[in-house]
């Protein structure tokens, strides 16, 4: 390993110190070195965008971020939208711990093999706080910057609809 | 949620309570992919794992001189490095994963792919060298210290050209670069010739692309030399057989490896390409250095190093009476199997079989050329071959209809089979090795429905002259197809029910986002009386379930389907027998709701799960000819494959000047007979026809004379975005299949077969320009423009 810096961000709530080397891409220090891996690498160059996640409150893709850049900052990923487990192992029926993005993926079926959706999730999470009320174009433009082989977006456009209806005060 | 949905038949009987089978619940492993906890390949994380990066070849055809791994191996955070001489005996090529089926006087040479390369290298991204190191950053460090020396060749990058006498040899022991050349006939062409009232004759290149799944490819290798277990993570939609040829390979017995396919990314095809040099070389790693070992693809290895479908070039002709009825077919195509040829003549052989169609076609020539190129390997990729031929029969009917003055509607629905023509038999040969024999079909009504949706009758003097008026160009497309799925040989599954309640299912096949965990789930619950949810579904684990073959040809609801379905009976079968003996009822007054066996009109009951304690007693005996548990395992092999069918329908909008399109509207009509979840249906046909999309207009491999891929990028190689793919509006028509007793086709691949077909003839239809035909796919705005262009110059 060549040099490496220290650097302290939060994650999901959670502060880490860690020694990395300045090269070190954002996604691969979320997924190796703090094994936080619902970010996924989809294409290392900054079009698929399933390693999104939210720096500071905003989408970024993680593969075009270092590591080192993030020091300072509060990262979310997809394994902080979910209430906590209560500890009993037992999912809640209804999906009332999961966020009301992640209960309308499932309701409409806005994920197939769902290795595209933790990125699409954090991508929506500021969109649907800016957008209370979107239309299909914006949906869709919101969407435009991920890649999914699977679901044709159809249903995750479905999803998005929903979602936004359900958090609409 | 399933309001763009509508269906025609009605279910078979009045179910007296909830039916599972034909139900959308949510999906079992929605939960997991969506808070992060899913495990896919790179989620594996084990003490001491090391990385491995792969040196590939840059040149497409080469003479491998020398490979130098000194520099590299001495580099910090390098713990091995290998070449080909360094593997041994364990060098060998991969093997012929599909022998050419029965057919006679077939020609066909195979050249299969090897671990490392050695002495020469056949394609841009063959692998030459492989590096273990403690990080990947530093495996990929040392890979760029590797000092190749390869002479290069003169690359074969053209079909007609790698068939000439003078074109460089890609493989040494073959006389020239065919690879197969296969003849398969029906009746007799060219008498039907003479007789026809015309015949049409035409040139098309139909070209497909990359799978392209979200994740990339990866595996890790653990070798316990304690446990003596080697265990593999490996991103395969066939796990069992990868586990089967690792045995032999290493010299290990199956019981000591153990393959997981765990949460895939995406399959489509490539990711059941056996074996691939990774596949290989890493469990061999891990033994020979007794560590953890991992490799991940990244995105631009993944152009070269996961297989992909490329082009057909197709002479075809088509003979047609007076009224339009199909009296013949000749068709002979050269096709593009790249350097090696591991998976022989499948996609071929679906082109020869699906170019047929729903139609009646008594006499048939098809022929074929298959041809070693210096490019990547060739394997199936969703539609494997089946959109090459759909492409040539409807465009050959799209200028019967033209020639003849009929409309294009009418003269699909004068060929097509009728119901009471099944089985039909084809008279030639599938890519099953069973002749092709369709087992159900209801053509005419699925087109029925589509013109219906699609207003095909109002289109014209409606939509597309309105938008005339405004100096706007729509036109609409509908075009039909079959295809061939769930083929065999078998799939099997076990169901058990533990005492407590829980009810388990486990099965061999992979899954890469099928949805797998919840409609094999629907079958098994649908016998037991409980949710979809109360069922726990284990798949691609070999210690789990060790017999099975794989997520393929659209196979997975048809044969591993019905293989739950009869393990699910079996169990039900010991359940009633047992709570009969427990309530003192006879079988037939028992029922099965809420997890509970009912006395139907006594109250009486017991729990699934105090059934199963009993089933194991600690006391007494089991009875001799009897097993503990309520478990079974069963197995289902269809006899041939099921014939899904459909019929696709699009309005869509083309600038001429700039040659850009929109989709208005999108219809399909859809026949995968009984429909086990809609929603999972729906959402099958939804990404088969973005991926058909992809394959019509905006996704091309694109190679220069060298062989070299000069898009190997997601900025280059443009996927359809939210954007780009329309609502597609969906309805079934459900003819079941007789040959399995659930009644189902498969579906996985089925939308993206017709679309290439289907935007050529949409877009025929909003620019009408005399003279002006689509003969390729893919298009694209510079291609589409240039095709106007060069119209308009010919008008």
């Amino acid at each position: 390993m060549g040099e490496t810096l220290t650097i302290r961000l939060t994650v999901n709530g959670k502060t880490y110190d860690r020694s990395v080397e300045p090269r070190l891409l954002l996604s691969d220090f979320l997924r190796h070195d703090l094994h936080l891996t619902g970010t996924h690498v989809g294409c290392e160059h900054g079009v698929c965008g399933a390693c999104t996640v939210l720096v500071n409150g905003e989408s970024v893709r993680s593969c075009l971020m270092f590591a080192v850049q993030a020091d300072g900052t509060e990262v979310s990923t997809v394994e902080g939208l979910a209430t906590p487990a209560d500890g009993s192992g037992i999912p809640h029926p209804e999906d009332a711990d999961l966020h009301p993005i992640q209960a309308a993926f499932r309701e409409a079926h806005g994920l197939q093999c769902g290795f595209c959706t933790p990125g699409i999730l954090m991508t929506l999470v500021p969109f649907l706080e800016e957008n209370r009320d979107p239309d299909e174009e914006q949906i869709r433009e919101a969407l435009s910057g991920h890649l999914c082989r699977c679901t044709g977006y159809q249903n995750i456009v479905k999803a998005v609809r929903l979602a936004a209806e359900r958090v609409r005060p | 949620m399933s309001h763009d949905t509508t269906f025609t038949a009605p279910p078979a009987e009045a179910p007296a309570r909830p039916r599972q089978v034909g139900a959308s619940p949510r999906r079992n492993e929605d939960r997991r992919l969506l808070t992060g906890e899913a495990l896919f390949v790179d989620d594996v994380h084990l003490d001491g794992m090391l990385h491995a990066a792969f040196v590939r070849s840059d040149y497409a055809h080469g003479m491998l001189k020398s490979v130098d791994l000194s520099a590299a191996r001495e580099h910090p955070g390098v713990i091995a490095a290998y070449d080909a001489h360094d593997l041994g005996d364990y060098w060998e090529p991969g093997p012929l994963l599909v022998p050419p089926p029965p057919i006679e006087q077939l020609e066909f040479h195979t050249a299969t792919q090897v671990p490392l390369a050695r002495d020469k290298v056949r394609h841009v991204g063959e692998p030459i060298a492989v590096i273990v190191a403690r990080s990947p950053y530093e495996a990929e460090d040392a890979a760029a210290l590797v000092e190749v020396d390869i002479e290069p060749l003169e690359a074969v990058s053209d079909l007609e050209g790698g068939l000439e006498p003078a074109a460089p040899r890609i493989h040494e022991h073959l006389e020239s670069n065919l690879a197969a050349h296969v003849i398969q006939r029906k009746g007799a062409y060219e008498e039907a010739r003479e007789r026809a009232h015309r015949v049409i004759k035409r040139r098309f290149w139909y070209d497909h692309g990359a799978s392209a799944p979200m994740e990339n490819r990866g595996v890790v290798a653990n070798w316990d030399a304690r446990s003596r277990e080697l265990t593999v993570w490996d991103t395969t939609q066939a796990p069992i057989p990868i586990r089967n040829g690792l045995a032999a390979m290493l010299g290990l017995p199956q019981s000591e490896v153990r393959v997981i396919a765990p949460f895939i990314g995406g399959g489509f095809g490539p990711k059941i390409m056996m074996f691939y040099p990774e596949e290989v070389l890493l469990p061999w790693i891990s033994m020979r250095l007794g560590r953890p070992v991992k490799w991940i693809e990244d995105r631009q290895e993944s152009f070269f190093a996961t297989t992909q479908e490329r082009g057909q070039d197709h002479e075809a002709e088509i003979a047609v009476d007076e009224e339009g009825r199909i009296l013949g077919v000749r068709d002979e195509f050269l096709t593009d199997t790249g350097a090696y040829n591991p998976y022989g003549l499948t996609i071929s052989i679906n082109t020869q079989c699906t170019l047929l169609g729903p139609y009646r076609v008594p006499n048939y020539h098809s022929e074929f050329r298959m041809v070693f190129t210096n490019k990547p390997i060739v394997t199936p990729v969703r539609g494997a071959g089946r959109q090459h031929g759909v492409f040539v029969m409807e465009r050959l009917l799209d200028r019967a209809a033209d020639e003849l003055g009929i409309d294009r509607v009418e003269i699909r629905r004068r060929n097509y089979l009728t119901p009471e023509e099944f089985p039909h038999d084809h008279e030639i040969i599938y890519q099953d090795f069973a002749p092709l024999v369709y087992d159900s079909g209801n053509y005419a009504e699925a087109m029925d429905r589509a013109v219906e949706m699609i207003d095909y009758a109002g289109f014209e003097s409606g939509v597309q002259a309105a938008a005339r008026a405004e100096g706007r160009h729509v036109g609409l497309g509908i075009v039909s197809y079959v295809e061939g799925t769930g083929v065999g040989p078998y799939e099997g599954a076990r169901v058990g029910i533990e005492p407590g309640g829980r009810i388990n299912l486990v099965t061999g096949v992979g899954t890469q986002g099928q949805g797998h965990f919840t409609s094999f789930a629907q079958i098994v619950a649908e016998q037991l009386g409980v949710g979809a949810d109360d069922v726990e579904v284990v798949t691609g684990d070999t210690a789990r379930f060790g017999w099975g073959t794989g997520t393929f040809a659209s196979r997975g609801a048809v044969v591993a389907g019905n293989a739950c379905h009869a393990a699910a009976l079996e169990v039900r079968q010991k359940v009633l027998a047992l709570a009969s003996s427990v309530l003192g009822a006879a079988e037939e007054d028992l029922d099965l709701a809420d997890g509970l066996v009912r006395v139907v009109g006594s109250g009486e009951s017991i729990s699934l799960g105090e059934l199963a304690a009993r089933a194991n007693p600690l006391r007494g005996a089991v009875t001799p000819g009897t097993e503990p548990g309520l478990e079974a395992t069963a197995y289902f092999g269809p006899e041939r494959g099921v014939t899904a069918s459909g019929v696709h329908a699009m309005i869509l909008e083309v600038d001429p000047e700039t040659a850009m399109i929109r989709i208005l509207r999108y219809v399909v009509v859809h026949d995968c007979g009984r429909v086990i979840n809609p929603m999972i249906v729906e959402g099958q046909i939804h990404g088969g026809v973005a991926h058909g999309i992809g394959n019509a207009f905006y996704e091309e491999l694109v190679f220069d004379e060298g062989a070299q891929l000069q898009n190997a990028s997601f900025m280059d190689y443009l996927l359809p975005t939210a954007t780009d793919v329309p609502t597609i509006e969906t309805a079934h028509v459900e003819t079941p299949s007789p040959l399995n007793p659930l009644g189902v086709k498969g579906v996985g691949e089925a939308g993206a077969i017709p679309v290439g077909a289907l935007f050529a003839q949409a877009i025929e239809d909003a620019l009408d320009i005399d003279g002006f035909e689509i003969r390729d796919i893919p298009l694209s705005p510079n291609r589409l423009f240039e095709l106007i262009r060069d119209a308009r110059e010919e008008g």
